[in-house]
């Protein structure tokens, strides 16, 4: 066992990298629960985004392009959840639930023609001499594009949220329905655009996987990532902040349970590959054994119906 | 402008019609979907839908596997259905039914070479009591600290899985298979084996199960006070607890028993069609089984008719995948595709559309 081949900037480097796919959901997802719809069918908007964006990316050469169509093709489907449970009034569980079912359907169709192709490379963006610091420059300024743009969405989401008029008459919404739409908001409308803006996020993580990270297509390939998004909602009881540094925990998780191995730590691969899923659970149990106002929405997961 | 109108009382008659429509409106967008994958629809929809039951080269080896592959669907959905309607969400019955099967072929395996009579009956206990289990580690955050069932049960089927690979490599390993991963072959041996009751049926114990779970299931719920209880948990919680009903005792019931069902499923499929403990031996019907109970109608002998359809199409998309060389995930977007009907087309039970001019127009 050689724990001295672990360095800690690079350590640090790659959890950013390993994070960004559970961050980009998760704060897609934030966004969804804030407007106060459950969709459960992050799973099934990340697979799609991924083959979407790995499709795209190989054939026109450009990671950009590839990110662009994974965020139309999350976007486009959680649209099948959200006028399922928006226009038709769904129960907002099963309809998630169907939208995962689906999306790992679709995507190994879509898939078939890519299984085994190789991915694009995408390199860091060039920052000159910032790349130079020393240990600084490893951790923060060798990244790819998206590591960027996640942090940028983050802190988007987070001022939107807390200073802008939209993000007061979003939250409105996910906290009394019945009050906004009395106030005359457009409460099924606004919900739309949070789904498909969760729906986008969660395309783009998955295409961070597909794109970045493997980079190549296999079926099933976010392997859980979507729930874990979902949990990582919860652990951060819906503030953006609190997502980002629970998903930089679990990326580091994962990449420490990476390095143990590659070290030669006598644990079972198994023991560490559900690390993660074990902590989730214990995370959640904390949050949720809190005193106090966890910060759901208030009207998470219930339905609206305009009976007037 | 078209509006939507709550109807005071379901609509008895969509509550039946709804499955039959949507599995309709499935057939056509199916049928478009494998249009647009290049495959003649018509024949595609034959071949998922009628070759398996009346082939004359095929429906000697498919019709069988209609209840080899319905029994675990509906032995599930059945226990999912009960939590379902209180509004209790047990999502990772894979992962019970994975750690049942490791419970009961555990015991199997350590017994052996044992005969004796009792062990086949122990080890059904035993998957059971491990499906029970795995899903009391919900059940039991759930009540003491609140935690998210729907998040704890689906993580622990990603902790199942991991258990099921070491069990698969290790613990449980055949030592006379020559290092090759996956236990010793339950089927093959007299003492563990859960064969076919009837020749070329299908029928095993876990079919066997599976419809005594239904009656089981329909008797609670018309009939039992705990049937009731979970019927006014899911329509108004708040009149659940007025009335002084203890919902902590109802998630420990609904989970505890949607897991144990699960467990039995999964040690009925390892010692019978599975014939072993391999890493991928579960083959999802934990997660399929939720739009089984959905399509039932959360009814028990709607489940019963939703698991022989799912059932169909699964073996319908495996004489498709050889027939047609159809991808394999194609069902599966088949199935996400009706659930999304189904639950699309409720709102026709519950709500009424009324052509109406929009106000202050």
């Amino acid at each position: 066992m050689d724990l001295s081949s672990i360095n800690l900037f690079v350590l640090i480097a790659s959890l950013m990298v390993s994070a960004t796919p559970i961050l980009l959901a998760g704060i897609g997802e934030l966004v969804v629960e804030k407007s106060g719809v459950l969709n459960l069918g992050v799973e099934g908007m990340m697979i799609t985004g991924a083959v979407c964006g790995f499709a795209i990316a190989v054939q026109t050469g450009s990671a950009g392009l590839g990110f662009i169509a994974a965020a139309l093709g999350g976007a486009a489907l959680s649209l099948i959840f959200g006028f399922l449970t928006q226009v038709l009034m769904s129960n907002q569980v099963a309809t998630g639930l169907a939208l995962t079912l689906f999306g790992l359907g679709l995507s190994a169709l879509l898939g078939q023609g890519f299984i085994g192709v190789k991915g694009i490379d995408v390199g860091p963006v060039p920052l000159g001499p910032l790349a130079d610091i020393p240990g600084l420059g490893i951790v923060l300024f060798r990244h790819d594009g998206m590591v960027y743009v996640s942090l940028l969405i983050v802190a988007g989401v987070w001022a939107g949220l807390r200073y802008t008029r939209a993000g007061l008459i979003l939250r409105a919404v996910g906290e009394s329905h019945n009050a906004a739409h009395a106030l005359g908001y457009p409460v099924i409308r606004i919900r739309l655009a949070a789904i498909a803006f969760g729906g986008a996020c969660a395309g783009l993580g998955g295409a961070y996987l597909s794109i970045v990270r493997v980079p190549q297509w296999t079926e099933g390939m976010t392997a859980g990532a979507g729930w874990i998004a979902l949990a990582l909602v919860v652990f951060a009881s819906w503030r953006p902040w609190r997502v980002l540094a629970g998903a930089y925990l679990f990326g580091g998780l994962t990449v420490l349970q990476l390095n143990l191995q590659a070290a030669g730590v006598k644990v079972p691969v198994e023991v560490l590959s559900m690390a993660p899923y074990l902590l989730t659970i214990v995370v959640l149990v904390l949050i949720s054994s809190g005193k106090g106002a966890s910060g759901a929405p208030a009207s998470l997961g219930t339905r609206f119906h305009d009976s007037g | 402008m078209i509006r939507l109108e709550q109807r005071a009382a379901p609509a008895q008659i969509w509550t039946f019609a709804t499955p039959i429509v949507a599995v309709l409106l499935t057939m056509i967008a199916g049928g478009l979907m494998f249009a647009a994958l290049g495959t003649p629809p018509v024949q595609a929809l034959k071949t998922i839908f009628y070759d398996p039951l009346f082939h004359p080269q095929f429906a000697s080896y498919s019709r069988p596997q209609l209840l080899v592959k319905a029994g675990p669907l509906i032995l599930i959905a059945i226990g999912l259905s009960l939590g379902f309607r209180a509004g209790i969400w047990n999502i990772g019955a894979e992962g019970q039914y994975i750690i049942g099967a490791l419970f009961g072929a555990g015991l199997g395996l350590a017994a052996f070479p044992s005969e004796s009579t009792i062990l086949f009956p122990a080890m059904v206990a035993a998957g059971a009591l491990g499906g029970w289990l795995w899903a009391m580690i919900p059940a039991l955050l759930r009540v003491t600290f609140r935690t998210n069932e729907i998040l704890v049960s689906l993580l622990l089927v990603y902790v199942a899985e991991q258990i099921l690979a070491r069990a698969a490599v290790g613990f449980l390993r055949n030592p006379d298979g020559g290092g090759f991963p996956g236990s010793r072959n339950l089927a093959q041996h007299s003492g563990t084996q859960n064969l076919e009751l009837f020749a070329n049926s299908g029928l095993h114990w876990g079919g066997v199960a599976a419809i005594a779970a239904v009656i089981f299931a329909y008797i609670v719920m018309t009939r039992h006070l705990m049937g009731f209880q979970i019927r006014v948990a899911g329509e108004s919680p708040r009149a659940a607890l007025f009335a002084g009903f203890a919902p902590k005792r109802l998630v420990i019931f609904c989970l505890g028993f949607s897991g144990a069902l699960a467990g039995l499923a999964g040690l009925f499929e390892v010692t019978g069609p599975a014939g072993q403990i391999s890493i991928d031996f579960n083959s999802g019907y934990g997660f399929t089984a939720i739009i089984v109970a959905f399509l039932g109608r959360l009814n028990p002998f709607g489940i019963l008719m939703a698991g022989l359809l799912m059932a169909l199409t699964y073996i319908g998309g495996e004489l498709a995948q050889l027939t047609l060389s159809l991808p394999g995930a194609a069902i599966q977007a088949f199935q996400g595709m009706l659930l999304f009907f189904l639950l699309g087309l409720d709102v026709l039970t519950n709500y009424r559309i009324r052509l109406a001019r929009r106000r202050g127009a």
